[in-house]
């Protein structure tokens, strides 16, 4: 114990010597350049593993969709290790449970980076969290794989984003609605952000389009009780209902929605945030005949998404399904392995690993996407599900190409490029 | 008119939601003086149990009303012999200690059934909906609200027509002199406990296949149910009842006129308002002091 002690004080003290010596070095060329800087080189790859944080809540309300999160996550890394790693260095996940709570978000954030030394951390499900960790990230000058799709807005230099912006689930979506079903829309959401952020996007798609906003309802987090929503639909008779509301809400709003004896095929619920894992919630009965829009559904045909389903299966139990943010979760580390084996033998941070990742390509079970080189979100491939009474959907319209990520699509006068944020 | 009816029927409905709810915390607020802070979760543990039942032994809602409500009665007669027993007339320690078996039954929960959501099925024969008052209703929330009407009599039979229930209210106006005439406070105590946690787990098994399942379901309820039990009087059963007819209703047709998220916040000004004047809750009898 204490000869353990010992040798790592020395450690310790010889890489601080070693630091301090380049520290001065660096401080002698260029003044002012932060040390702390100069020591990620030598820290993120040492031991021959590469250490990344992965921030997802294991307790607390979040846990039911960001365990599913950290799962896809974890078997991405233990897959990357199974086959040998990258570049012969093996990754070593640090995992950390923030416990559904922003605040803990951020600390538990602060700690994979500064103490643990994580070059790169894959996390958070909510805007409000990734919100949250935004500033560490940054300041540190770090780098966070976010999975989720979300209400764009957002040009940060140290997130990739691999989930969905408003413009990749609505810009095939709302016409399709339209053509289908009707010109008369009730909008209903839960009460923050990310809904309001959808609907405005969604108002500005319908006005082009000649439609009619009927309601636009927003309804607290965590709302369990919805006849007086169901009333107001019966009321009003819209031809689409969209709904961005989110959690266990989406559950107690479908099965009111079926037991208050409404009928999807007239009145169909078109949602961006039913998935898989809230229908095996809610039944197949209560989903059955809505729609949804996303990049991926569990039922997508290609060779890479079988095996991303098996293994998913094998690896955590039969009864799992997989959903649209469970895949980008996925995929998001093999973006990340891809950018470290561009690196090579070249210096290991996260800026490295930044500038690596811009325009990587590669074949995700959705499909073959690609990291925007400007906005750092991802080239997706937008799909329209419709619900079967089984729980699974059937894909029923396509995009023939993936389509480009638009962070600030409803805010046409501001653009998201390499520099930042440009205001036009 | 139609959307007054629709409303008003809503309203019913998410009355006997509050009443089922809130009725096994008014019962144990009221006989033992104990905040129970677990009593979402207790509610939750119903939703799981009938959950278990339902899919692991392939039993219906109906016919496991019976083992829910006894399977939980005994978790709650335990949970007063071993914990709260030795803490009456303590009240913060009450309310830390019930708080803290509530955090453990939902880690409890999430370390053995896991933490996503779970799909509970409405009974077939009442997953479609039946006209009421010209109006399309939820055949199943009709049920509920039955079965709500009916828990609420059976809970008033027990305590105002049998023995046991002399016997509790004798305890409940004043413990020592009820112990003096015999009567074993201890018992009634851990009765009323085992009690108040059955029908609390009676009433998550009924609401959560209109809802959704989740190891933190508990928390949205308890705030409901402190809302009603502290609006209506602790003491007080006809108490309850009325307060859940009131936030029931004022929350339904206010969520009408504006929006659920608004319709809350008016519901709890309009809670505030009427303590200021009853600050006792709107139905009291003047005993413990």
């Amino acid at each position: 114990m204490s000869k353990k002690k010992t040798s790592n004080v020395s450690i310790k003290r010889r890489s601080f010597l070693t630091n301090s010596v380049k520290a001065s070095v660096i401080g002698a060329t260029a003044a002012g350049f932060p040390h702390i800087w100069m020591k990620q080189g030598n820290v993120f790859a040492a031991n021959n593993e590469i250490r990344v944080g992965v921030l997802f809540s294991l307790t607390g309300g979040l846990a039911i969709i960001e365990e599913s999160l950290h799962k896809a996550t974890i078997m991405a890394i233990e897959e990357i290790n199974a086959a040998g790693g990258v570049n012969g260095m093996k990754l070593k996940a640090i995992e950390a449970d923030p416990a559904s709570d922003p605040a803990t978000f951020a600390a538990k954030a602060r700690t994979l980076v500064l103490k643990e030394k994580c070059v790169t951390v894959f996390g958070s499900y909510t805007s409000a969290s990734r919100k949250a960790v935004l500033p560490v990230f940054e300041k540190r000058n770090n780098l966070y794989f976010y999975p989720t799709l979300y209400e764009g807005r957002e040009c940060s230099k140290n997130v990739i984003y691999t989930g969905a912006v408003p413009n990749q689930q609505q810009d095939d979506f709302i016409p399709y609605l339209v053509k289908t079903y009707g010109k008369r829309w009730s909008l209903i959401g839960s009460n923050y952000i990310y809904p309001k952020e959808e609907n405005n996007y969604c108002k500005i798609l319908l006005k082009k389009l000649g439609c009619e906003v009927l309601m636009e309802e927003y309804v607290p987090l965590g709302h369990s009780e919805f006849s007086s929503v169901v009333n107001k639909f019966k009321n009003d008779k819209p031809d689409v209902i969209f709904s961005t509301v989110v959690g266990d809400s989406v559950v107690a709003l479908h099965k009111q929605y079926r037991a208050a004896g409404l009928n999807p095929d007239k009145m169909p619920m078109a949602s961006l945030t039913t998935s898989e894992n809230e229908v095996a919630a809610m039944g197949g009965d209560a989903a059955a005949g809505h729609l949804t829009s996303a990049p991926y559904f569990m039922v997508h045909q290609s060779a890479e998404n079988e095996k991303f389903v098996s293994s998913y299966k094998k690896r955590w139990g039969s009864d799992k399904v997989t959903h649209f943010v469970s895949e980008p979760a996925y995929f998001g580390v093999y973006i990340f392995k891809q950018a470290l084996e561009k690196i090579g033998a070249g210096d290991i941070n996260p800026t490295s690993i930044m500038e690596a990742c811009k325009g990587q390509e590669l074949i995700a079970p959705q499909g073959k996407i690609k990291i925007d080189p400007d906005n750092l979100h991802t080239y997706l491939w937008p799909k329209i599900g419709i619900c079967k009474s089984d729980g699974q959907f059937d894909i029923i319209q396509k995009t023939d190409n993936w389509l480009k990520p638009l962070p600030y699509a409803a805010y046409p006068d501001q653009t998201c490029t390499e520099k930042g944020l440009v205001n036009a | 008119m139609d959307f007054f009816v629709s409303q008003f029927i809503s309203g019913l409905s998410m009355t006997s939601i509050l009443l089922m709810i809130s009725l096994g915390l008014a019962i144990i607020y009221g006989t033992t003086g104990v905040i129970n802070m677990a009593h979402g979760e207790f509610v939750m543990i119903g939703a799981y149990t009938s959950w278990f039942l339902q899919t692991k032994l392939g039993m219906g809602l109906i016919a496991s009303i019976v083992p829910i409500f006894l399977i939980t009665a005994l978790m709650g007669f335990l949970i007063e012999r071993l914990i709260i027993r030795h803490l009456y007339n303590r009240l913060l320690d009450t309310i830390l200690a019930t708080w803290g078996i509530g955090v453990l039954l939902q880690q409890f929960i999430r370390l053995t059934v896991g933490s996503e959501l779970k799909y509970l099925k409405i009974p077939n024969f009442m997953a479609e909906s039946m006209t009421l008052l010209g109006q399309e209703v939820s055949i199943y929330r009709v049920f509920i609200f039955l079965f709500a009407v009916a828990i609420f009599f059976i809970a008033w039979f027990i305590i105002f027509k049998t023995s046991f229930g002399i016997r509790l209210r004798a305890v409940t106006q004043n413990k020592d002199m009820a112990s003096c005439f015999g009567i074993n406070s201890g018992v009634v105590y851990s009765s009323t406990f085992a009690f108040g946690t059955g029908i609390a787990a009676v009433a998550g098994a009924f609401v959560a296949p209109l809802k959704s399942i989740s190891p933190d379901m508990g928390t949205n309820y308890i705030i409901d149910a402190f809302m009603v039990v502290v609006l209506g009087g602790v003491e007080s059963l006809i108490g309850t009842a009325a307060s859940s007819l009131i936030i029931g209703q004022s929350s339904s047709f206010l969520a009408s006129f504006s929006n659920d998220t608004l319709a809350k916040a008016l519901v709890l000004v309009l809670i505030i308002i009427i303590l200021r004047i009853k600050p006792q809750g709107l139905f009291t009898k003047r005993i413990r002091s």
